[in-house]
């Protein structure tokens, strides 16, 4: 289906990330965000603030990370699409409630403006420092989906196919954004309505007496309905049955969590985006994600200024992690070379794929600042040798 | 009301349409207060107006946690202490539904505590039924923010030392329109205070005083589950309009129940709603007008 006009902001607008990444979520069709302030993210909220009265529907400021972070699932069970925003302090609180999705499998976006970390770190500056604290975070087995933008234009973009991704496999969906990110200004294309694609909630049409909250069918995601229709569900996050009773025996909990996490990597074919450029023939591919993928760009450009032969992977999805697409290109190259604004993050998993089919180099950075292109370039040219 | 009645209540308890009975029987110990106290909730449905369609019942983590389970409407076990917040959403999405939270003392006070003071200060229309066994049950009988001075548990095996809370005395400085307690000895009065509850609009609290053979009572050397009924009629004093300042719980003090707090203010959404109509005027899109939302269903 097409987004509702109402939240789609139709123009060409110079906007940094954060708002782009808040038009985002009206055009995907949130109505609903429950938010608590942080650096460097709270502008999303603060235009949703200034934007949802006029537009239809409800922000409210909450107590803490750990409220906001549950607020908007029961605005979810009650109709609304719905998100909340945070940075790495906060990110850190929400891991419980991002559990709860998993397990309830409420379909909602968590926005995570990442900056430099441990704890309170760098609140104004970048990193990547969360990527494996947003697969791994909360407690106990799970698939969901990470996308990283790299241009407020991403933020837009990718922001409302979190919301299709979060309602098309009943999951929770991060959009990984950074301080860089969040807070550069560029051209942000917003189409009109009827150009934004809009996944509807795969709301039931079966009776309250057929109607089983968690039966699933080949695809392995199920049904919803909201509270207020009739149904009378109960929704709980102790491993529960296809009627959603509590049922905490060794045989549920093996098919339900067996079920939530194939549900995404079965699928990942399908929710996997990647960018790719001068892969064939090359020596060195460098692999990269958000912030870091623009950063590569130019060492990649003048690596091939100097005659080498250099490819550019970029992680659009970074969960579930393209492994299969990794695997098959390390049998071609030399090497990958992996730029990070951490201390080396997804570049683990560039290695499991690679499996030892090629050398997989890490080009660490603590956050803060981005990289220098020239150490990137240093990393491509020793990587080739 | 949507419920079936029972054709021949002598053969049908009255409450059994409110309850999963797929689910019974329940987990709670034999003497336990929370059944009682769901008898008295599902009562209060029978002899009210409440639409059961748009009934919610959120809980927490807890023995009182699990009422969301064993209740035949749309129904939530949430996280522990996180009851209240997921309910404001339920609530802010859709006004019409009927949001209950139903969590025990140690989930609303302790863990949920920042949660419980907030909702009440935005006075959110939630009706909170705060189960008090003065303890943690379903770990094992924990010190919990509620227990008196002078009790064993489990983690204050010498005896409790520190100030436990005086609920009703928070809910009224926090800004909650009703506040009320009862014991499961007085199962009238709290299926009326319910019924009070479910005609107030705004953050209602009942507070309700209930035993823990298992884990209070029997460590404490104060009897069994009728034990516990016998002491609260012996010690249960009603005083309605009470001070709240007044109410605090003691070992083996007075018990002040009645309905404490009874007063009218405007709820979060009549507050959002009066100042986006007053700042915005025709341009605010108005998504939370109960008239609007009961056309939609």
């Amino acid at each position: 289906m097409h987004a509702d006009p109402a939240g789609v902001l139709t123009g060409t607008h110079f906007l940094d990330g954060d708002h782009a990444c808040c038009e985002g979520c009206l055009a995907a069709g949130a109505r609903f965000a429950s938010g608590y302030p942080i650096t460097p993210s709270t502008e999303v909220v603060e235009r949703f603030a200034a934007r949802i009265p006029t537009v239809g529907g409800v922000f409210i400021q909450m107590e803490d990370e750990l409220a906001a972070s549950i607020a908007l699932q029961g605005a979810v069970w009650a109709g609304a699409k719905a998100f909340t925003v945070t940075s790495g302090p906060g990110f850190s609180l929400m891991m419980e409630h991002i559990g709860f999705a998993v397990m309830t499998e409420t379909p909602c976006v968590f926005v995570d403006v990442q900056r430099g970390g441990p704890s309170t770190g760098l609140p104004t500056l970048p990193s990547q420092g969360d990527m494996m604290q947003c697969r791994w975070g909360s407690h106990g087995d799970y698939a969901l989906i990470a996308l990283c933008p790299n241009s407020p234009q991403e933020c837009f973009d990718l922001t409302i196919k979190a919301f299709n991704l979060a309602e098309r496999y009943r999951v929770p969906v991060m959009v990984m954004m950074d301080e860089v990110v969040g807070h550069m200004t560029e051209k942000v294309v917003i189409p009109s309505a009827e150009k934004i694609e809009v996944e509807p909630r795969r709301l039931t049409t079966k009776s309250p007496e057929e109607f089983k909250l968690y039966a699933t069918g080949a695809d392995l995601v199920p049904e919803m309905a909201h509270a207020g229709e009739g149904y009378r569900f109960h929704v709980t996050a102790l491993t529960h049955d296809e009627r959603g009773y509590p049922n905490m025996t060794p045989k549920v909990q093996q098919a339900l969590v067996n079920r939530l996490k194939d549900k995404i990597e079965r699928h990942a074919d399908q929710i996997v985006e990647l960018e790719s450029a001068g892969c064939d023939g090359a020596d060195v591919v460098v692999v990269s994600y958000g912030i870091t993928s623009r950063i590569a760009q130019r060492a990649i450009d003048l690596a091939r200024q100097k005659g080498l032969k250099v490819g550019k992977l970029r992680l659009i999805t970074a969960w579930p992690f393209p492994a299969e697409q990794i695997r098959s290109l390390a049998a071609k190259v030399k090497a990958f070379v992996v730029p990070e604004l951490n201390l080396g993050q997804m570049v683990l998993e560039v290695e499991r794929a690679a499996a030892g089919q090629c050398k997989t180099v890490l080009v660490p950075h603590a956050g803060g600042s981005v990289h220098d292109p020239l150490d990137i370039l240093q990393a491509i040219e020793e990587a080739i040798r | 009301m949507s419920a079936a009645q029972p054709v021949n209540a002598c053969e049908v308890n009255p409450v059994e349409p409110f309850l999963r009975m797929d689910r019974m029987p329940h987990i709670w110990c034999p003497g336990c207060g929370i059944g009682t106290t769901v008898n008295c909730f599902a009562r209060a449905l029978v002899d009210s107006e409440v639409d059961l369609k748009h009934l919610v019942v959120v809980s927490g983590i807890g023995c009182t946690g699990r009422v969301a389970g064993y209740v035949n409407l749309d129904s939530f076990h949430t996280t522990h202490g996180r009851a209240i917040p997921f309910a404001t959403g339920l609530k802010l999405a859709n006004p019409k539904l009927n949001v209950v939270v139903y969590s025990g003392d140690g989930d609303l006070s302790a863990i949920g505590g920042n949660h419980l003071i907030h909702a009440a200060r935005r006075n959110v229309d939630l009706k909170i039924i705060c189960v008090n066994n003065l303890i943690y049950g379903m770990t094992g009988g924990q010190t919990a923010p509620t227990t008196p001075g002078h009790v064993i548990t489990s983690t204050s095996p010498y005896g409790t030392f520190d100030t436990n809370f005086n609920l009703p005395h928070l809910m009224d400085a926090a800004g909650a329109v009703y506040v009320a307690r009862w014991t499961v000895y007085h199962v009238r009065q709290l299926t009326r205070a319910i019924q009070e509850a479910f005609n107030r609009k705004g953050f209602s609290f009942i507070e309700i005083i209930s035993p823990c053979p298992t884990l209070y009572q029997r460590r404490n050397r104060m009897g069994d589950g009728l034990g516990a009924l016998k002491y609260y009629k012996q010690v249960s004093k009603i005083r309605n309009g009470a001070p709240t300042s007044e109410v605090g719980l003691s070992k083996v003090g007075e018990i002040t129940v009645g309905t404490f707090v009874d007063r009218v203010r405007p709820d979060f959404i009549e507050l959002m709603r009066a100042s986006l109509h007053e700042t915005l005027g025709g341009r605010y899109v108005d998504t939370l007008h109960m008239e609007e939302t009961e056309c939609q269903s």
